[in-house]
C-alpha cells in the first residue's frame, strides 16, 4: 500500500476581500514508502501549498475544496485536532525554507527539543533535562551538529547550523513521511550542498519517505529518486529522476526549465529564460495552462486540459508530447 | 588556443582601460566581533581592484566572504579601517553627508530583495521617480516622462501600464527590473548589484541577466556584480574576483579562471555548483 495517496486535490486561497486563487488543481499523486520525490516549480505553482496540505499545515485563507490525503490510509483532511497530534508522533514533518526564523529566538536549542519532546510524550515517559540532553544530542548528531550546540541560541548559530537544528527538530519524533519545502533555498551554494548531502543520508540511512520541494531543478534532481513537475497547481510530468535530464519525453515547460541551467565552465553558456508571464490563477482557463508561453501549442492545447499519460515510467500531460492515441488511453486503463 | 588568449585577455582589457572608473586600493575593514571583546573581524583584508568604464567586474564568494561590506565600503555606508576609495574626484571613505549625495549620482545599488525594496503602498510611478525629483531636481511632468523612459529601458512595457501598478501586483522579475529602472534614474556611472537574481525563480533570471548586459553594452555602464552563483557570474562579467575570508583568493578573466581555477577554495566553489547532468 502506498504510504501517502493524495486523491483529486483542490485548494484555493479565498480572501475576504479580493479574487480566488486555484493554487492546487485536481491533484492526484501516489508515494511508496521509502520514496524519495522532488516536486519542482515556478512560484505560485502550487508547490508549497501542495506541501502545506500533505501536512495539513494550511490555514486561512486557503481552503482545501475536495479531494482527499490519505496517510497509510487515513484520510488526514478528516482528523480531529487531537487526532492530528498523535499523527504527528511517528507521521508527518515538515522542514521549512526559512528554518532560521523557524526557531524562537529567546529559548536554547535543548529547551526548543524538549518543548517537542514533552508535548508529543506519551504514557510512562518522562522528558526531564538529562532526557532531553541525551536525546538531543543524538538528534544534532544526526545532523552533524556538534551536542554543544544544545546550550545555544538561534542568532549564536550559522544559516546553515539552523537549517540543521529545524531539521533535527522535525526528525525528533521519527516521521515517516517528511516535507523539505525549500530548505536550502536561504543558504550559500558551499553550505546548500553540504545540508542537502545530510538530508539524502539521513533518507537513506533511516529510511523515512521525503519530498523535497523547490524551484531549483539541479538540487531536485540530484538528491530525489522521482521528479514531479508542476505548473499552475497541476502535476504536468512525473518521471525517474535519473531520466530527467536525458533527452526522452519531457513536457515543453520541463525543456524551458532545464534551458535555465548551464556548466559555468563550458566553453559557451547560453542561458535562456521562459517568455511570457506566469499564469494567471485567479482565471479558470480552458485548456493547457502552459500554452500560452509554450512555442509547441497548438489548436487542441487551448481547448482541452492534458492529464498525464503514462508511456512506460513517464506520465506527461502535453497534447502535443503525449496526444491520447487508443494505445495510451489502454496503457491508462491496466494502470488504474 | 589558451596560449593566444592568456596573452591576448589581459592585453587587451589594458588597451580598453584607460583611466579606471573606480579603484579601491589596498582597503581593510574591520568590525569588532562581539561586544566588549577585543578581537576583530576582518571583513575585507588588504583588497584592491579598479573598475574600468563600461566593464562588469564579478565578486564571487560563499557567505561572509566580504563580498557585500565590499559594496558598503564602495557605496560610503562604510568606512575603511585604511586605504582608499577612489571614485572620479571622490575619495570615497572621507566624504560626508551632503558629498555622499553627490557620490549617488554616480554610484547606485540593486539589493538582492526585490520584495523589501519596493514600498508596499506607493506605485511603480512613485518609486521611479523619487529619484528624479530627490537628485535631479525634475518638476512633476518631467518626472513623469523620465520614469516611462525608464521603465521603457528595462524592458516594462506599456510603461504607462507599468508605472500605475502597485508592487504587489507585479511578479519577482518584474519587481527588479522596477528596482533597476530606479537605480538608472540619474545615470549612475557604476551600478553595483548585489545578488540581483538569487531570488528570483530559475526561470526569469536569465531576462534579469540580459537587462543587465544590455545595460553595460548600450549605455556604457559598469557593473560590479556581487554573486555566490558561478553560472550567472560567467554569463555576465568580463573579470571576476573571487574572495575567501575578506581577501582575494583569486581573479581574472571570468571564463579562464572558472575553466582553469587555480585556488583550492575556486574548485569548492565550482564543484558546490549543481547542474543537471551530476
Amino acid at each position: 500500500m502506498p504510504i501517502l495517496e493524495i486523491e483529486g486535490l483542490n485548494v484555493c486561497y479565498r480572501p475576504e476581500r479580493g479574487v480566488r486563487i486555484s493554487a492546487v488543481r485536481d491533484l492526484d499523486i501516489s508515494l511508496e514508502r521509502g520514496e524519495f520525490v522532488g516536486i519542482v516549480g515556478e512560484s505560485g505553482s502550487g508547490k508549497s501549498t501542495l506541501g502545506f496540505a500533505i501536512t495539513r499545515m494550511l490555514r486561512p485563507p486557503a481552503v482545501i475544496e475536495s479531494g482527499a490525503v490519505k496517510f497509510k490510509g487515513t484520510n488526514i483532511l478528516e482528523l480531529t485536532g487531537s487526532e492530528l497530534r498523535n499523527q504527528r508522533r511517528g507521521g508527518l514533518a515538515l522542514v521549512l525554507q526559512s528554518g532560521m526564523n523557524a526557531l524562537n529566538p529567546v529559548r536554547s536549542i535543548s529547551k526548543q527539543l524538549g518543548d517537542v519532546l514533552k508535548a508529543h510524550s506519551q504514557k510512562g515517559e518522562h522528558w526531564g533535562r538529562s532526557e532531553v540532553r541525551a536525546r538531543g544530542g543524538e538528534l544534532l548528531s544526526m545532523v552533524e551538529l556538534d551536542s554543544e550546540v544544545l546550550d545555544r541560541y538561534p542568532h549564536e548559530l550559522s544559516g546553515g547550523m539552523r537549517q540543521r537544528v529545524a531539521i533535527a527538530l522535525a526528525l525528533s519524533l521519527e516521521p515517516e513521511l517528511v516535507v523539505f519545502d525549500e530548505p536550502t533555498t536561504a543558504l550559500d551554494v558551499i553550505v546548500q550542498a553540504s545540508v542537502m548531502e545530510t538530508i539524502k543520508s539521513l533518507q537513506r540511512s533511516r529510511g523515512f519517505t521525503a519530498i523535497l520541494i523547490s524551484h531549483d531543478m539541479s538540487v531536485v534532481l540530484d538528491a530525489t529518486d522521482r521528479t514531479l513537475v508542476m505548473y499552475a497547481g497541476r502535476v504536468v510530468e512525473d518521471q525517474p529522476s535519473k531520466t530527467v535530464a536525458s533527452a526522452g519525453i519531457h513536457h515543453p515547460y520541463t525543456e524551458a526549465l532545464m534551458k535555465c541551467y548551464a556548466d559555468p565552465r563550458a566553453d559557451k553558456v547560453e542561458l535562456q529564460d521562459i517568455g511570457g508571464t506566469p499564469p494567471d490563477l485567479s482565471i479558470e482557463v480552458a485548456g493547457c495552462s502552459f500554452a500560452p508561453r509554450c512555442s509547441f501549442a497548438s489548436k487542441v492545447c487551448f481547448l482541452e486540459t492534458p492529464s498525464l499519460v503514462r508511456s512506460e515510467l513517464i506520465q506527461v500531460a502535453c497534447h502535443v508530447r503525449l496526444p491520447v492515441s487508443p494505445m495510451a488511453k489502454e496503457v491508462k486503463v491496466v494502470r488504474n | 588556443m589558451s596560449e593566444i588568449e592568456e596573452i591576448e585577455g589581459p592585453l587587451l582589457a589594458i588597451a580598453m582601460e584607460p583611466v579606471p572608473l573606480m579603484i579601491f586600493d589596498q582597503v581593510t575593514k574591520s568590525y569588532r566581533s562581539k561586544r566588549g571583546k577585543k578581537e576583530k573581524l576582518i571583513a575585507v583584508d588588504n583588497v584592491s581592484f579598479e573598475i574600468a568604464p563600461g566593464e562588469a567586474v564579478g565578486l564571487v564568494g560563499a557567505s561572509g566572504s566580504g563580498k557585500s561590506t565590499i559594496a558598503r565600503l564602495i557605496t560610503g555606508l562604510e568606512k575603511p579601517d585604511t586605504g582608499r576609495i577612489i571614485f572620479g574626484d571622490f575619495s570615497v571613505g572621507k566624504l560626508g553627508h551632503r558629498e555622499l549625495r553627490n557620490l549617488y549620482s554616480m554610484v547606485q545599488m540593486v539589493f538582492q530583495d526585490p520584495y523589501g525594496a519596493l514600498n508596499p503602498v506607493h506605485s511603480v510611478e512613485y518609486a521611479v521617480s523619487r529619484p528624479c525629483i530627490n537628485y535631479l531636481g525634475m518638476s512633476i511632468s518631467q518626472a513623469t516622462r523620465r520614469v516611462e523612459e525608464l521603465l521603457d529601458r528595462v524592458g516594462l512595457t506599456p510603461a504607462r501600464q507599468f508605472a500605475e501598478k502597485m508592487p504587489h501586483q507585479l511578479s519577482g522579475g518584474q519587481r527588479q527590473r522596477v528596482v533597476i529602472a530606479r537605480a538608472l534614474a540619474c545615470e549612475p556611472k557604476l551600478l553595483i548589484a548585489d545578488e540581483p537574481v538569487s531570488m528570483l525563480d530559475v526561470s526569469l533570471r536569465a531576462g534579469v541577466l540580459r537587462l543587465l548586459t544590455e545595460l553595460q553594452n548600450e549605455h556604457g555602464l559598469s557593473l560590479l556584480y556581487i554573486t555566490h552563483d558561478l553560472l550567472s557570474a560567467r554569463v555576465l562579467t568580463d573579470r571576476i574576483l573571487v574572495l575567501n575570508k575578506g581577501g582575494v583568493v583569486e581573479e581574472g578573466v571570468t571564463k579562464q579562471v572558472l575553466q582553469n581555477p587555480k585556488d583550492p577554495y575556486t574548485v569548492k566553489l565550482l564543484d558546490s555548483v549543481a547542474t543537471l547532468d551530476k
